[in-house]
C-alpha cells in the first residue's frame, strides 16, 4: 500500500472511529492495569477474560444482538464474587479463579459447538479468543460503546487516583485512616470487569491481560515514583495502540494481535532503557 | 488522666480461634508502651484491633474520642509487596491526609505543608523525590512515620518496626522515637527486641502465657 492510500484510509471517519476507541479502550485498561500489577492481581484479569468469553458464546447462541448487553452483567457479578472469595481465603482464591475460568471457557466453547449460530465455529471462537480480523468490523453501536465506557471509566480513575495510591500502597492503613475499603474495592472490581469485555472487542479474550499489564510493567522498569507509573503507562500504551492498529490497518494483519507485538516490543525496549537509567 | 486507650477482659481471635485472654491494660496520653510476647500470642491483632481493622470477640476496648481516622497512625509490618513498591517519599507521606482529603480528588496547599512539616520532623526531605524501593529499611520506616504524623496522629502504633534493620538503624529508630514520644507522642509499639525497647518503654505490656501489663523503670 502506498502512502496515498493509506492517507485515504485515515480520512474515513470509520477508521477515525476505530482509532479513537482503540486508544480510548487501551488506555483504561493500562490505567487499571497499575494498581492490579501493583497489587499481584494480573491474574485476576485473565481469568475474568475467560469468564467474558463463556458469556460472550452463551450470548451468541441466545441471539442477542449485541453480546455485551449479557457479557457485561455477567463478568461484573463474577468479579465481584471472585474478589469476595479471594477475602474469605479459606479455600484458594487463585485455585477458584483458575477453575472458574477453565470451566467458563469449556462451557463457552461446547455451547458455540452444540447451537452454532453461524456455519463457521471455528471462525467465531477464533474471533471471540483473538479478536477482530479487523477493528473495522465493529459495528457502529460496540464504537460508542466502548468510547463512552472508556471514557467514563478514564474520568473515574483520574477523579479517585489519590485512593487508587492509598489502597494499592498499603490498604491496611487506608482501612485504619476510614476508608471505606470494601465499597472501593467492589467498584475497582466491577470496573476491571467493564474494561475487560469492552477490550474483549479490540483484542480477544486471549490477549486482554496484555492490555492491563504490560503499560504497567513497562512503565515500572523506568519510573521512579506512582505518578510517573501512571503517566508512563498511559504514554506507553497510546503510543503502542496507535501504532499497532495502524500497522494492522496498512499490513491488513489481526488488530489484537498487532498491538500486542508492539507492546511487548516497547517493552523490551523499556525494559532495555531502564538497565541503562539505573 | 487522658487516657487514649483503655482495654478491659479484651479476647481477641480470627474465626473460631481465639487467642489467650488479654491482660487489662490502658494507654494514656504521652505513654510509651512495648507490646511483647511469643509468637502466636495475639501482638500484632491487638495492635490492629486498636486501629479498628479487627473486632473484638468480647470485652471492651474503647478509644478516647476525637481519636478516629487518622489520628491514629497505624504502621504495618512491611510486606514483600510494599518493599517493592514505586513510589516516591513525598507520595507516601502525604498519603497520611488521606483521613482530611475524604473525596476531594487532590491535596490542599495545607495538607501539602503539613506533609513537608512531618518529612523536616524526620530529617527525610532530601529523600522526598527518592523512590520508596530504592530506600534502605530504616529510611522506610522514617517515610511511614511521615505518614501518620502527616495524618496529625496522636497515637503511634508500630507493628514490630525495627524487623529487618541492622543495629546501627534499630538504635537510631528507637532515638527518634524517644524523641517523638518525649515531645508529646504516644507510642504503642510491638517488639521482638525485649531490652531495646525497655530502654524507651514508660509501659510494657506482656502477652502469651506470662501475661501481665507493668509500669517499667522509665516511668516517673
Amino acid at each position: 500500500m502506498d502512502e496515498t492510500t493509506f492517507l485515504e484510509y485515515l480520512s474515513y471517519p470509520f477508521v477515525q472511529n476505530a482509532l479513537v476507541a482503540g486508544v480510548m479502550i487501551s488506555l483504561c485498561a493500562a490505567l487499571l492495569g497499575v494498581p492490579l500489577v501493583l497489587r499481584r492481581l494480573s491474574f485476576i484479569g485473565d481469568g475474568l477474560s475467560h469468564v467474558a468469553f463463556g458469556a460472550m458464546a452463551v450470548a451468541g447462541v441466545m441471539n442477542f444482538s449485541d453480546s455485551m448487553v449479557l457479557s457485561l452483567p455477567v463478568t461484573v457479578a463474577a468479579a465481584l464474587l471472585l474478589m469476595r472469595a479471594g477475602r474469605g481465603a479459606n479455600t484458594g482464591g487463585d485455585a477458584m479463579l483458575a477453575m472458574l475460568s477453565v470451566g467458563a471457557m469449556a462451557a463457552g466453547y461446547l455451547v458455540m459447538n452444540l447451537n452454532p449460530s453461524s456455519s463457521n465455529v471455528s471462525g467465531d471462537v477464533c474471533t471471540t479468543l483473538f479478536g477482530s480480523v479487523s477493528i473495522l468490523t465493529l459495528t457502529t453501536l460496540d464504537m460508542w460503546l466502548s468510547i463512552g465506557l472508556s471514557a467514563a471509566v478514564c474520568v473515574l480513575w483520574l477523579l479517585s487516583y489519590h485512593h487508587v495510591f492509598d489502597m494499592t500502597f498499603d490498604e491496611a492503613y487506608a482501612r485504619a485512616s476510614g476508608a471505606r475499603a470494601g465499597l472501593f474495592n467492589a467498584v475497582a472490581a466491577a470496573v476491571v470487569a467493564v474494561v475487560i469485555v469492552i477490550s474483549m472487542r479490540l483484542v480477544g479474550t486471549l490477549l486482554v491481560s496484555s492490555l492491563l499489564v504490560v503499560p504497567a510493567v513497562a512503565a515500572m522498569r523506568v519510573a521512579k515514583s506512582f505518578k510517573a507509573v501512571c503517566a508512563v503507562a498511559a504514554a506507553f500504551t497510546v503510543v503502542c495502540s496507535l501504532a499497532g492498529i495502524l500497522i494492522a490497518v496498512v499490513a491488513g494483519t489481526p488488530v489484537g494481535s498487532t498491538i500486542v507485538g508492539a507492546d511487548i516490543v516497547a517493552f523490551l525496549a523499556m525494559a532495555l532503557i531502564g538497565r541503562i537509567l539505573k | 488522666m487522658d487516657n487514649l486507650v483503655e482495654c478491659r477482659d479484651l479476647r481477641l481471635g480470627y474465626g473460631s480461634h481465639a487467642m489467650p485472654p488479654c491482660p487489662d491494660f490502658t494507654v494514656e496520653a504521652g505513654d510509651y508502651l512495648c507490646i511483647v510476647g511469643p509468637n502466636g500470642s495475639g501482638k500484632s491483632t491487638l495492635l490492629k484491633a486498636v486501629a479498628g481493622l479487627v473486632k473484638p470477640l468480647s470485652g471492651t476496648l474503647s478509644l478516647a474520642p476525637g481519636l478516629s481516622g487518622g489520628r491514629i497512625g497505624y504502621v504495618p509490618q512491611q510486606g514483600p509487596l510494599q518493599r517493592d513498591f514505586p513510589a516516591s517519599v513525598r507520595e507516601v507521606v502525604q498519603s497520611g491526609c488521606q483521613s482530611t482529603r475524604g473525596w476531594r480528588p487532590f491535596y490542599s496547599r495545607g495538607e501539602k505543608l503539613r506533609a513537608r512539616d512531618a518529612m523536616e520532623r524526620l530529617g527525610i526531605v532530601p529523600l522526598a523525590g527518592r523512590c520508596y524501593r530504592e530506600l534502605s529499611g530504616g529510611q522506610r520506616q522514617r517515610a511511614l512515620l511521615g505518614r501518620a504524623m502527616c495524618g496529625g496522629c496522636r497515637l503511634l502504633l508500630l507493628d514490630e518496626p525495627t524487623t529487618g534493620l541492622d543495629p546501627e538503624a534499630t538504635a537510631d529508630f528507637y532515638t527518634l522515637m524517644r524523641g517523638l514520644n518525649e515531645a508529646g507522642m504516644t507510642v504503642a509499639m510491638v517488639t521482638h527486641d525485649r531490652s531495646g525497647a525497655l530502654e524507651s518503654a514508660t509501659h510494657m505490656l506482656t502477652l502469651g502465657p506470662d501475661a501481665s501489663f507493668e509500669r517499667s523503670a522509665r516511668h516517673g
